[in-house]
């Protein structure tokens, strides 16, 4: 507890929630921060010496911030997976220095392995494990609830709710990763990663190294020495809940005693901003249970709802304690909260009046217009999957940008599961002897050194007939345009040495690799073509750079010479944003037409124009 | 837990405390990727906060850069809980592009908020699907007419075309911020000093005249207030199904015309003879019968009858 009275965070966290706005009296101390940069400055303040991450919406700013400070205050890096950022960090925890591995939800499933027996070690230096979820899914593959996994690992889990909460809870986990000897995980969702709000900062506290500690018992995790630490886990939740039962980070709001709400993260917001009135008792750690304050509060209120993002955790927790309370009954177990959402369900429980509300009702008459996000205009995995679909292909896909492809016009992905899965699942289906199709998988760069190289592996030491296409892009393009062991450049923009993916793929055993240019749209074809037809493990790399990053590329615009365009669309099959329908028609079809701000002149149209009527722009003579 | 005898009096409780609470400004700036709706959203932020105002933000990023619907909330006050407006509580709602105002009209304020959009509109490759002859393109979305007939206070203005008057069509944005002025309570001269300070240098006097023009028009839109860029509708003449004729026996199954039709609606039969497999996709657009060395496809197209 000495660590946590010492520190003026805790005191920063509640003065500023129970004086409302923040007076920025000293302008300088109030920046207007986004939660993954709060936490970062979080991390920074709180001494942290190393920090980890591979990048994922929402969580890839954490490691983009903690890389603004300096190099000397902590050594801050890209691994190629969450697994290998997180042992990076576990290991930076046993030289005794406090450390940070960041991740998505999802990125937790990569590193949960090494979670699951660190959680029986506990740390030497304070280790947090930032993971953001993706509540309603916009940019996930899944909505899955990192507080499961919180329980399941027996880590404490500390719930922030705005950007103030998040700088001040990252530096409260580290003390209390300390003082509880335990991995922490603080827990940020889409909607407070990518909020900005004003937040008062503080300076950094430098925590002494402590240097490795021998104690071999307690650091390898042999059977032997499994068992005598596994009590050790049961005991810390014990002292956690104790601890909770005095800790500011469970905050009782008193209000009116009819209805008590039980609330966390940003669920909170919506609960304040529609029932402001109420009992409000806000958890800032969802595991373990504050029981003894939860128990108290449930006492002093007539009825208990719980309003929780996601999965019925603290709902479930509270019923297994035989505390009578309700929450998925009026709030869904699916997508992200908003005010609205969260006012509906207080209506439907009866606590606000007013009827239930259609969410989905449009007004105005409007049907709002399809706009999915689509591959850039002179994007090289367009004519990937134009030739895939050439080739009639069974494409197994995987997780980037690439994944766009899935849906009209090029519709030539046909399963994507996660992170690195293509090749394991393209072994199967050829295991299955099913398959009348070519059997292919589709992978970039990132995603295979991610978690590419062993089913690659296994697809040669198991003889299986498959294509593997490398979409090497070079940089991690889904995310922004970070940095991966292939580009060979580090987070801090350093040159460092770089992976040859040509000389790697063959030291697994492939006997035939082809790297070619996607924008020769005949060569890629081509050599696409060769290689389903070779036996057993072919590979394509695709060697053409990602037209948004490291560089912005932009050449010379096309356009279509309009007399000659007979609107047959073989261009619009391409889903390039550049194209889109003129005004004129050609046999009641529109003919096409450029878009000159977004065409960046990659030639793909030209090179399927059938009636040859796209060119370069004439430039215009400068006088 | 007798609830039911107590729900009534808890709720017009909380009613009353709702109505009580502090109430924040919502401005709901939305756009497609690349057009600069966070870049908008953070000056206005930045407003806020140099006006000692709470300020909460709200984004969601990752999909931003494919030419996906962007939007961000902007709310502040005295006090600001939840990050998003609530469905019909947006005060304004700036548009940078017409269609996806309308997407999010249903957050505007009924009674009290403004709609300030963008004409310009962005057709996404998803609106040209309908590619049978006669078919129409998905951007057909009511006119800025039609939308002020039902919200009288809307300002739909062309600011892409006003700025390239000023001679930078990249200033268009400011063009809106200028309109948007009107809409909040925060003096001139701030918001043009934070526009100098967002933007290159060189574009300085541009952004500056254009936040002016755009201020200007929207205190005295122009009588006929509409920049109706929506094209009308001309209907074509409509045309029966296009019907392949193949003869087989020219056919020598090279897989040409497979390849090429971009409805792919063509295949090789067990004989190695094309076929059709979805008459219903065929748009008749003769690249077959073009491109066949074997002149071996022939298609025929039938006008029934012209409409007007």
């Amino acid at each position: 507890m000495a660590q946590l009275d010492n520190s003026s965070s805790v005191a920063v966290a509640f003065e500023t929630e129970s004086d409302g706005p923040i007076a920025p009296e000293a302008p300088a101390n109030v920046l207007a921060l986004m939660g993954n940069d709060a936490i970062a400055r979080g991390a920074w303040e709180a001494g942290v010496r190393v920090a980890a991450a591979y990048p994922g919406t929402p969580s890839t700013e954490i490691l983009e911030a903690v890389a603004t400070y300096p190099a000397e205050d902590i050594q801050a890096q890209w691994s190629p997976n969450e697994k290998v950022a997180c042992d990076v960090a576990i290991g930076a925890s046993f030289g005794g220095v406090r450390a940070l591995v960041a991740m998505k939800h999802v990125g937790l499933n990569v590193a949960s392995d090494s979670l699951m027996s660190q959680t029986y070690i506990g740390v030497n230096g304070g280790l947090v494990l930032v993971v953001c979820d993706d509540p309603g899914m916009h940019s996930s593959q899944n909505e899955q609830d990192t507080r499961l996994l919180g329980r399941f690992a027996q880590v404490p889990v500390l719930e922030p709710a705005d950007a103030q909460e998040a700088l001040d809870f990252t530096r409260i986990a580290f003390d209390l990763s300390e003082q509880f000897d335990s991995p922490v995980i603080v827990r940020s969702t889409t909607r407070l990663s990518h909020c900005r709000s004003l937040v008062r900062i503080g300076e950094r506290r430098e925590v002494p190294p402590r240097g490795f500690c021998e104690d071999p018992v307690k650091n390898v995790m042999i059977p032997g020495h499994a068992r005598q630490r596994h009590p050790v886990v049961l005991a810390r939740d014990g002292a956690v809940q104790k601890y909770l039962a005095t800790s500011d980070l469970i905050r009782w709001e008193r209000g009116e005693t009819s209805v008590g709400v039980i609330t966390l993260g940003p669920a909170y917001t919506y609960v304040k901003e529609v029932l402001p009135g109420a009992s409000v008792l806000k958890l800032g750690v969802s595991y373990p249970l504050a029981e003894k304050v939860v128990r108290e509060f449930c006492d002093a209120v007539e009825r208990v709802i719980v309003v929780e993002e996601l999965e019925p955790f603290i709902e479930h927790e509270l019923h297994a304690l035989g505390i009578e309370a309700q929450g998925k009954a009026f709030f869904p177990r699916i997508g992200e909260f908003s005010p609205e959402i969260v006012r509906n369900g207080f209506r439907q429980a009866g606590v606000l009046p007013g009827s239930v509300e259609n969410l989905a009702d449009a007004e105005l008459g409007i049907e709002p217009l399809a706009r999915p996000p689509v591959l850039c205009a002179g994007c090289p995995h367009i004519t990937t999957y134009m030739a895939m679909r050439a080739l009639d292909a069974r494409v197994s896909g995987d997780i980037g940008c690439y994944t766009l492809a899935a849906v009209e016009p090029l519709k030539a992905i046909d399963t994507c599961v996660a992170m690195g899965s293509s090749i394991g699942v393209a072994v199967g289906l050829a295991k299955a002897g099913t398959e009348t199709k070519p059997i292919v998988a589709t992978i970039g760069d990132s995603t295979f050194l991610h978690s590419g190289i062993p089913p690659l592996m296994d697809a040669v030491y198991n003889q299986a007939d498959i294509t593997v296409l490398l979409l090497d892009n070079q940089t991690i393009a889904m995310t922004g345009g970070q940095n991966h062991p292939g580009t060979g450049i580090t987070l801090r923009g350093e040159p460092t040495y770089r992976v040859d993916f040509e000389e790697l793929i063959r030291s697994l055993g492939v006997q035939s690799i082809k790297a070619v240019d996607s924008y020769n749209v005949g060569a890629f074809y081509q050599a696409c073509r060769d290689a389903i037809e070779y036996r057993g493990v072919s590979v394509v790399i695709s060697n053409r750079p990602c037209v948004l990053d490291p560089v912005k590329i932009k050449g010379p615009s096309l356009q279509v010479e309009a007399a000659g365009c007979t609107a047959c669309q073989a261009c619009m099959n391409l889903g390039c944003p550049a194209l889109t329908w003129g005004e004129q028609r050609y046999e009641g079809r529109y003919k096409v037409t450029v878009d000159e701000a977004l065409c960046m002149g990659c030639t793909l149209c030209v090179q399927v124009c059938p009636s040859d009527c796209i060119r370069p722009v004439v430039a215009q003579a400068h006088q | 837990m007798s609830r039911s005898s107590h729900s009534t009096a808890v709720a017009e409780h909380h009613d009353n405390a709702l109505r009580d609470s502090a109430v924040a400004t919502n401005v709901l700036v939305v756009g497609v990727g690349g057009q600069g709706v966070i870049m908008v959203s953070k000056v206005i932020a930045l407003l806020c906060q140099q006006h000692q105002l709470q300020v909460k933000q709200s984004e969601v990023h990752g999909m931003a850069k494919r030419g996906g619907v962007v939007f961000s909330h902007v709310r502040f006050g005295e006090q600001v809980y939840s990050p998003t407006i609530p469905t019909g509580e947006a005060d304004v709602i700036l548009a940078l592009e017409w269609a996806e105002g309308l997407r999010w009209l249903r957050y505007l304020n009924p009674h009290t908020g403004t709609f300030i959009a963008d004409t310009q509109q962005i057709v996404p490759p998803f609106a040209c699907c309908n590619r049978q002859p006669g078919g129409l393109s998905g951007y057909d979305q009511l006119t800025a007419n039609e939308i002020r007939s039902q919200l009288p206070g809307t300002l739909a203005l062309d600011a892409g075309g006003i700025a390239a008057e000023l001679g930078n069509s990249k200033a268009a944005n400011t063009v809106l911020l200028g309109a948007l002025s009107t809409a909040l309570e925060f003096p001139v001269e701030d918001w043009q000093s934070l526009i100098a300070a967002a933007v290159p240098p060189q574009t300085v006097e541009v952004n500056r005249r254009a936040f002016t023009t755009g201020r200007e028009w929207a205190l005295n839109p122009p009588a006929s207030n509409a920049a109706e860029s929506v094209t009308p509708v001309v209907l074509e003449p409509v045309r029966a199904p296009a019907e392949l004729e193949i003869t087989e026996a020219w056919c020598k199954g090279c897989d040409i015309c497979v390849k090429v039709c971009p409805e792919r609606c063509l295949l090789l039969n067990e004989r190695e003879v094309v076929e059709i497999s979805d008459p219903a996709a065929c748009t008749g657009c003769r690249l077959c019968e073009w491109l066949c060395p074997d002149f071996a496809i022939r298609i025929h197209i039938q006008t029934v009858e012209a409409q007007v």
